[in-house]
């Protein structure tokens, strides 16, 4: 459980009138310090941690993220990301030593297969996205990524 | 009645940890759905579950209704709390969820659209028998006359088509009013295509003050007022409840002419009706209704020790109104100040960054609601409001003494913040007399920028 607003309050009244000017509470959840104010006027100050990590489920990534508005530019050049869809192991080419699915200067269209994301043994094709030119690979054949992580980037036709 | 089990929370910041308080104490699961810049932010580590739901920009996440109904679906959540901004008052987005068999929480569609279009929440005021702003639309000279007759100068002259400030102009003289009206109708039709334009009488002073409404369909109660007149371009900084120095019978009147809205609407959820206040005929008028939950609740809960999150809940689960309106009691004077990430000391610009150090006031009669603690990430797609002080006292005296002490403990560092802003302003006289105008803190500010060489 986590402390209420109300506990709180109750928690600094019992302080108030205690010679202490400090009170740590530490969970695995949270840690509370209540600390008295050195400053003329009194008062006492919060400072609260969230212990707990965030139970990140993943929602269905083709469905959520396909309803997404369009692919924003984020870069002066005029170049759109083309980003790993989940975390996982980045490959360029369909298997170990075939020729790459693109290289800097491949034209593809928005369906075009560029990479492959293996996310436990389950392996999820990367498409460009935008029709154009890729102008650059920026993740390496074999590198372990972040979801959204940027791995090549597109020319888009115009 | 639809018992809500699990709940999502289409919101993140402050808000979102709010509603997981209440959840929890309701003993209601909680899902987040959060962007891939809220992935580990305090309220994704307070939910019982977090689900990514899109990219960080507001268009593929928070705003992102497919992605939020798909969600939803996904977790097999019973309802989705929309909280404020975002999809709060969407009436495609309540409708998606409903389709879905999820309840959103909010008033039903109607009542979104209804309030959703200032025209038209302007005639269902009309039809309840609110007061608007006096005023109406012409089309001849002798129309306009007639008009400026029954509202008397100074008046407005507005374009239909305008908005924000646009195709207005302001007759001090009524002798000025047939050149003004052709100046007018001319540059409306050369800068909107519609040289329609409506008349409508100049609040030279004005305040901000709003009604909470809380209803089930049937029964439609209100529970006190907020002023929130210290506004930055249309921004609220500062709210109070209630409203201070209000003579009682106008008070009444507003507190009257809220609930008839609802009624008028058969209004089922938690909501607030906004007037404005014109400070110098004592007078008032609808000026809109937000159907969600606000930013400025606490200070209402603070004076009357109700949970309007979980009266929210209990009403988007179809019960009757727990409350009626002789148990709702108000105790002393709340007050609550924004805090923003933002450089008050350069024209307001906005902050991101990470808070290194977060630390504040705790104590009896101070509330903190913030979703800020040290390390936490501000990232730059969404609002400010990093937190929000709420101070409450036997009187208005009280609360601000203990306003101004917390505003004082506030330790932030990491981003520029309005703290040292908020301290000044409630040390004002005019603030500290209480009643100021929606105009008062633009003129305090530069009455301050004046006073540094």
């Amino acid at each position: 459980m986590n402390l209420t607003h109300a506990d709180v309050e109750e928690i600094l009244q019992l302080l108030d009138a205690s010679p202490f000017d400090e009170l740590e509470l530490e969970t695995d959840r949270f840690k509370l310090i209540l600390r008295r104010s050195a400053a003329p006027q009194g008062g006492w100050t919060q400072q609260t941690e969230t212990r707990s990590k965030a139970k990140v489920v993943a929602s269905a990534p083709g469905k959520a993220t396909a309803a997404a508005a369009a692919p924003a530019i984020d870069k002066d050049d005029g170049t759109l990301p083309v980003r790993a869809p989940l975390i996982g192991t980045f490959y360029r080419a369909p298997k170990p030593g075939a020729p790459p699915f693109v290289d800097a200067g491949t034209r593809v269209t928005a369906d075009t297969v560029v990479g492959i994301v293996e996310t436990m043994k389950l392996m999820n094709s990367v498409m460009a996205g935008t029709a154009g030119v890729i102008v650059a690979i920026e993740a390496a054949d074999g590198e372990f990524v972040e979801q959204n992580h940027v791995l090549m980037r597109v020319q888009p036709a115009t | 009645m639809t018992s809500i089990r699990r709940l999502m929370i289409a919101n993140r910041g402050e808000i979102a940890v709010r509603i997981i308080r209440t959840c929890r104490e309701l003993g209601i699961e909680t899902v987040l759905a959060a962007s891939e810049a809220d992935i580990d932010s305090v309220p994704a580590r307070l939910a019982d579950r977090t689900m990514r739901i899109g990219a960080a920009a507001p268009a593929s996440s928070y705003l992102n209704i497919d992605a939020l109904v798909t969600a939803a679906i996904e977790a097999r959540v019973d309802a989705v709390h929309p909280g404020y901004g975002f999809l709060a008052e969407n009436a495609a987005f309540a409708e998606r969820c409903h389709s879905a068999g999820i309840t959103f929480v909010g008033p039903d569609i109607d009542q979104l659209r209804a309030v959703g279009d200032k025209l038209e929440a302007r005639r269902h005021a009309v039809a309840a028998g609110l007061p608007v702003v006096p005023g109406g639309s012409v089309t001849t000279l002798t129309e306009a006359q007639s008009i400026a007759g029954d509202i008397g100068v100074p008046l407005l002259v507005k374009a239909v088509a305008g908005g924000g400030g646009r195709g207005m102009k302001l007759v001090r003289n009524i002798a000025d009013l047939p050149a003004m009206l052709d100046l007018a109708m001319s540059e409306a039709k050369a800068a909107f295509g519609d040289p329609r334009v409506y008349l409508e009488r100049f609040v030279a002073s004005g305040r901000h003050v709003e009604v909470q409404l809380l209803g089930d369909g049937e029964h439609i109660i209100h529970l006190g007022d907020r002023d929130c007149s210290v506004q930055r371009r249309y921004q609220k900084l500062i709210e109070e409840a209630p409203a201070p120095g209000l003579p009682e019978k106008l008070r009444a009147a507003m507190h009257a002419a809220a609930v008839a809205f609802g009624r008028h609407l058969r209004y089922r959820g938690l909501g607030t009706v906004e007037f404005l206040v014109d400070t110098l005929r004592s007078d008032f008028y609808f000026l809109e209704m937000n159907a969600r939950i606000q930013v400025e609740h606490p200070v209402t809960e603070a004076i009357t020790g109700l949970d309007l999150v979980a009266e929210q809940i209990a009403v988007a689960e179809d019960r009757p109104l727990r409350l009626k309106q002789m148990d709702v009691h108000w105790r002393g004077h709340a007050l609550e100040c924004r805090v923003n990430a933002e450089d008050a000391q350069r024209d307001f610009r906005p902050s991101p960054g990470t808070v290194r150090t977060a630390i504040f006031p705790a104590g009896v009669g101070v509330r903190v609601d913030t979703h800020i603690e040290s390390g936490a990430r501000v990232p730059p797609f969404y609002d400010s409001l990093l937190a929000k002080i709420i101070t409450s006292g036997a009187d208005r005296a009280e609360s601000l003494h203990r306003m101004s002490t917390a505003l004082g403990l506030c330790h932030i560092e990491g981003v520029e913040t309005n703290v040292a802003m908020h301290s000044a302003v409630i040390a004002e006289p005019d603030f500290m007399r209480g009643g100021v105008d929606t105009s008062w803190f633009a003129g305090c500010l530069t009455r301050s920028q004046n006073k540094v060489p």
